[in-house]
């Protein structure tokens, strides 16, 4: 264990600690042997294990993940990195009608790791696309969206294992973030959620980025006696509704947190997940704190506007916290 | 770039080379019969008959070891039977049944079966290359000397990321053979309307890598190329670009009602240009074959194909129940 890693470093030494491991692991994508990504995510790597297994390839995201795919089928665990997750709208096809229906119509495993810097930050409208919503929503696709160092590492491990497509997400706002990280053998399972801070009165859900606002949020409302429990997903596909509906039959009470576009993103899934499994033990409707249905724009001014804040994520659990009854329209 | 005319015989014992035609013949005759019952409605969403290109496929497959594989197109029957797979588990999958080579889950566009190293033809235009591209990478980082043939259409030659395909199996030689079978047309569209430049091999050729038009109704100018291709592959020298000349004589899909070309074509193509006829008609002149022999395989092949038809009628239906079943690895902590 590590006590001093961020949330890119912890990447990276998962990442080797495996390659040793392993030797049918590699990595290919832009940028990645001398640079080690737009994020450093693998810097170091490209020197230490050699181009065939550090492979820096062409703009070409379409022959990047259908290297992969067929690499994954034939024995190989590949690492597809591009670098920013918009750019996986150039191979969807690979992604979405390939990868994830392999193992369903043939039954051969695709042990195939799509990882990408993702969640909303600088870059303007085609740099902050929430794609973890149409993954989600994509059977055959695994999704993961760490929310810190030791996630980040355990999680990595747990796909370089597996044997099925996972799209990796990273968010932006969190390269740098400090933090502890396991050992060779720490392993975070794929489809697991924990409980980031333990609570009695309100349950807050949320992934990645929104986790460090929902842990400020709880920790701004605790000072006037509301004692909430953070969810961080971890995983986005599958969920973990153990974990979500054994939390919320015990507060009775919900706000998902959500930078995505709120309509038919994660919160709208999670919402209808508890409505399902935990509607009877619910004193409210669930709250949503989500991104609004916009893209990003260039300005942190309006940017700042789209997006869920510290500020409104107290607000909602303060209401939802105080609510008794119905509650009435307004 | 050369251009394949002769019509050698084929460099291989007579045995194979009768087995070439048996392997042409059988093709033929289950793509006659799945036309026909694709009509009766027996064959849910129909199929993309490949009567006419029977040496393309014969030819790719022997060229290749049995090791080897290849991954392909929509119209894809001729090229799973040529590695191998049964009429009847490619007829029973057709008709979405247990017995079929994919239970039922794949269909006439999704026949794969990873012992026969057939993997996956596919519903989606260029994606089978990707996918041979991808496993000839696997074949390339482990060491082995497989190689793959990933093989798309016309139509799939104006689709961009082939040529992303192409380009990457150049720059890291992959043990790669990049086929385009071109049957002269993307569903109702006439390829040399919609190419720039025309000529397909010459595109290719601008990516670095051996080019060349192949005769495609010719099994054994198949063969020796695909044959030299897999020997550059299997020796380091990278992939190889082949553009097999060809023609679909069915439409598009089956009961496809044809306004795009004329009759005429069709007859001059069937008469002068039939893979089968033509490869018999060598056989016997050679004294390889005789009449008898000819018509033996004939009826061998009306047997299989018989057979086959009465194992996917009779074959059992999968069961709903598993519909949902083995859709990924990870299931997390489902609520019951």
């Amino acid at each position: 264990m590590s006590n001093d890693e961020t949330y890119s470093t912890a990447y990276r030494s998962g990442m080797r600690e495996e390659m040793e491991r392993d030797g049918t692991i590699f990595v290919l994508g832009t940028d990645l042997f001398d640079r080690g990504g737009h994020f450093s995510q693998v810097k170091g790597l490209g020197p230490e294990f050699g181009a065939d297994r550090i492979r820096d390839t062409p703009i070409s995201e379409a022959a990047m993940v259908a290297a992969g795919v067929g690499a994954a089928m034939n024995g190989t665990r590949p690492v597809v990195d591009l670098n920013f997750m918009d750019f996986a709208y150039g191979a969807m096809d690979e992604l979405i009608n390939q990868a994830a229906k392999i193992r369903y119509m043939w039954g051969r495993p695709v042990p195939l790791v799509v990882r990408a810097t993702a969640g909303v930050a600088q870059g303007g409208a085609q740099h902050n696309n929430s794609l973890q919503s149409t993954f989600m929503s994509t059977p055959g696709l695994s999704v993961v969206f760490p929310s810190r160092p030791w996630d980040v590492k355990g999680l990595l491990k747990s796909a370089l294992r597996g044997e099925d497509p996972v799209v990796f997400m990273m968010h932006k706002m969190l390269t740098g973030a400090r933090g502890p990280a396991g050992g060779p053998d720490e392993l975070v399972p794929i489809g697991s959620a924990r409980i980031a801070r333990p609570g009695r009165d309100v349950t807050l859900i949320s992934y990645g980025y929104g986790v460090t606002i929902a842990e400020k949020a709880a920790q701004s409302v605790a000072a006037q006696g509301i004692d909430t429990e953070v969810i961080d997903l971890r995983s986005l596909s599958p969920l973990d509704l153990n974990t979500i509906v054994t939390s919320v039959r015990k507060t009775g009470k919900v706000i998902v947190l959500d930078e995505a576009p709120i309509s038919a993103g994660p919160a709208a899934e999670i919402t209808a997940q508890i409505n399902d499994h935990a509607f009877w033990y619910l004193d409210q409707p669930v709250g949503r704190v989500c991104g609004a249905d916009s893209p990003i724009p260039h300005s942190p001014a309006l940017v700042d506007a789209l997006l869920p804040s510290e500020a409104g994520v107290v607000a909602a659990l303060q209401q939802i916290a105080a609510a008794t009854g119905p509650a009435l329209a307004s | 770039m050369t251009t394949s005319t002769a019509q050698p015989m084929p460099d291989v014992d007579p045995a194979a080379a009768r087995e070439w035609l048996a392997a042409m013949i059988l093709i033929r005759t289950f793509e006659e019969r799945g036309d026909e019952l694709a009509l009766r409605g027996k064959i849910p969403g129909g199929m993309h008959p490949a009567i006419g290109q029977e040496a393309a496929a014969v030819g790719i497959a022997r060229g290749l070891r049995g090791t080897d594989l290849v991954a392909g197109t929509h119209r894809a029957h001729h090229h799973a039977l040529a590695k191998g797979m049964t009429p009847s588990a490619v007829l029973a999958e057709l008709y979405g049944k247990a017995s079929g080579s994919n239970g039922g889950r794949g269909g006439s566009m999704h026949l794969a079966d990873f012992d026969l190293g057939l993997w996956g033809s596919n519903g989606v235009v260029g994606a089978g290359l990707g996918i041979a591209m991808g496993a000839a990478l696997g074949a390339k980082q482990r060491g082995t000397d497989q190689v793959a043939a990933g093989i798309f259409g016309d139509g799939g030659a104006n689709v961009g990321r082939v040529w992303e395909f192409t380009n990457l199996a150049a720059i890291w030689k992959l043990p790669l053979i990049v086929v385009c079978e071109n049957n002269l047309y993307a569903v109702e569209t006439q390829t040399s309307s919609v190419t720039g430049g025309a000529d397909i091999t010459r595109r290719a050729a601008g990516f670095g890598l051996p080019a060349f038009t192949v005769d495609g109704q010719d099994v054994v100018s198949v063969h020796q190329a695909v044959s030299e291709a897999a020997d550059r592959a299997r020796t380091g020298s990278g992939p190889t670009f082949l553009e097999i000349l060809t023609y679909r004589y069915k439409g598009h899909d089956s009961g496809q009602v044809i306004r795009y070309r004329t009759d005429d074509e069709v007859q001059r193509w069937r008469s002068s240009k039939d893979p089968i006829e033509n490869y018999a008609a060598r056989l016997i002149t050679a004294g390889l074959l005789d009449e008898a022999g000819l018509a033996a395989l004939t009826d061998t092949a009306r047997t299989t194909v018989d057979e086959a038809v009465t194992f996917a009628e009779e074959a059992p239906w999968p069961d709903p129940c598993t519909a949902a079943e083995n859709v990924s690895a990870y299931t997390g902590n489902e609520q019951r």
